[in-house]
């Protein structure tokens, strides 16, 4: 089955894992602009990482046959630095531009401060001017719920598309006001810490599939590329046939990501071939 | 060994984890029970489950909660 792996943080994984995915049947994965551990200083560590993320890696990934896009962002664990933000987003326009890039993203809200507020609806407005996707982080644990409302805040008050906007993140308290707002929502599978395989399908079995994403994300700290392969396994075993799981798994990512145009991967349908005649 | 709070937030995130599968687990059948309308033909395994959560969330007893347990879920 092709699959495609619509967050994920390759900078942080090993070459085993692209291999690994190749051979599960991933065909393309998404990396937006991540947190690095620490908060960086200058703008051009930025730029050096938003360099990394939109040439070196869609050649390393290239080497198992896996197709590498990316979104850049300010991630908000950084928007605390207001000064940052602005001489960063200065710099968007030349990667928005770049072949692989589809958006902006993760953008979003950590702690869901007055900084992290106004740096999303920067990061949000200089999308909807160029024309570009938007991925957005909700906030972990605790602060999910308050966070997820206050992202939804900020938008309600800028002139988008939702269609063209990815919530992320979603979990059972987060995930129908953001599909009622006609949003896209992503439902991230991490091991402890976010939403399980098993909780995934309960939600998509509950709200369907429409306008869903399901991604493992994958980082540097506790978690698991392999959590949507899981994710998969769990929908099949509940009967939902291959081509069902294709629809979510592989043609959903198509049909928000094809959005931009550089995502020239298309939904694909299983045929059956009439039993040949020897 | 850990002092007393750092067992709490040593083990904190992943019995949060544990916690919301169990209540998963639990929506899960009232939802299908709900979609089909009718419930399983034999429920000890899942009354047997609740009995625990009965066990954890009483604090009467000497022998340890585990041990409870695994009398408790011995019985299907």
């Amino acid at each position: 089955m092709q699959i495609i792996q619509p967050h994920y943080h390759a900078i942080a994984r090993t070459a085993q894992d692209y291999e690994r995915m190749a051979m599960s049947g991933v065909v393309a994965v998404a990396e937006p602009a991540f947190w690095a551990g620490f908060d960086r200083r200058y703008p051009e560590t930025f730029i050096d990482y938003f360099r990394q993320i939109s040439e070196f890696e869609p050649t390393r990934a290239a080497q198992y046959g896996i197709r590498h896009f990316c979104w850049v962002a300010v991630n908000p664990k950084e928007a605390e630095n207001p000064g940052l933000t602005r001489e960063v987003l200065k710099h968007f326009p030349e990667f928005l531009s770049q072949p692989t890039c589809l958006g902006v993203g993760e953008t979003g809200l950590h702690k869901s401060t007055a900084n992290e507020c106004d740096a999303l609806a920067a990061h949000v407005e200089l999308a909807m001017q160029h024309d570009q996707l938007v991925l957005i982080h909700t906030p972990h644990l605790a602060d999910k719920a308050d966070g997820t409302r206050r992202v939804l805040d900020v938008l309600a008050g800028l002139n988008v598309n939702p269609e063209r906007i990815w919530i992320d993140h979603v979990e059972e308290q987060t995930i129908r006001p953001c599909l009622d707002a006609g949003y896209w929502v992503g439902m991230t599978l991490y091991p402890v810490t976010k939403c399980s395989p098993k909780r995934a399908v309960d939600m998509i079995e509950k709200y369907g599939t429409e306008r869903i994403l399901v991604n493992s994300s994958a980082d540097w700290g506790p978690s698991d590329p392999f959590t949507l392969q899981e994710c998969i396994l769990e929908y099949r075993r509940r009967g939902y046939s291959v081509q069902n799981a294709i629809e979510l798994f592989h043609n959903n990512p198509c049909r928000f990501l094809g959005q931009n145009p550089k995502f020239d991967i298309c939904p694909i349908r299983i045929e059956s071939i009439e039993k040949e005649l020897v | 060994m850990l002092d007393p709070q750092q067992v709490i937030d040593t083990y904190f995130l992943e019995n949060r984890h544990m916690l919301l599968e169990l209540a998963a687990f639990l929506d899960r059948y009232d939802v299908v029970v709900a979609r089909q309308g009718e419930h399983a033909a034999n429920e000890e395994k899942l009354a047997v489950i609740r009995q625990s959560l009965q066990v954890l969330s009483g604090n009467t007893s000497d022998t340890p909660r585990v041990e409870q347990l695994l009398e408790l879920l011995a019985t299907v």
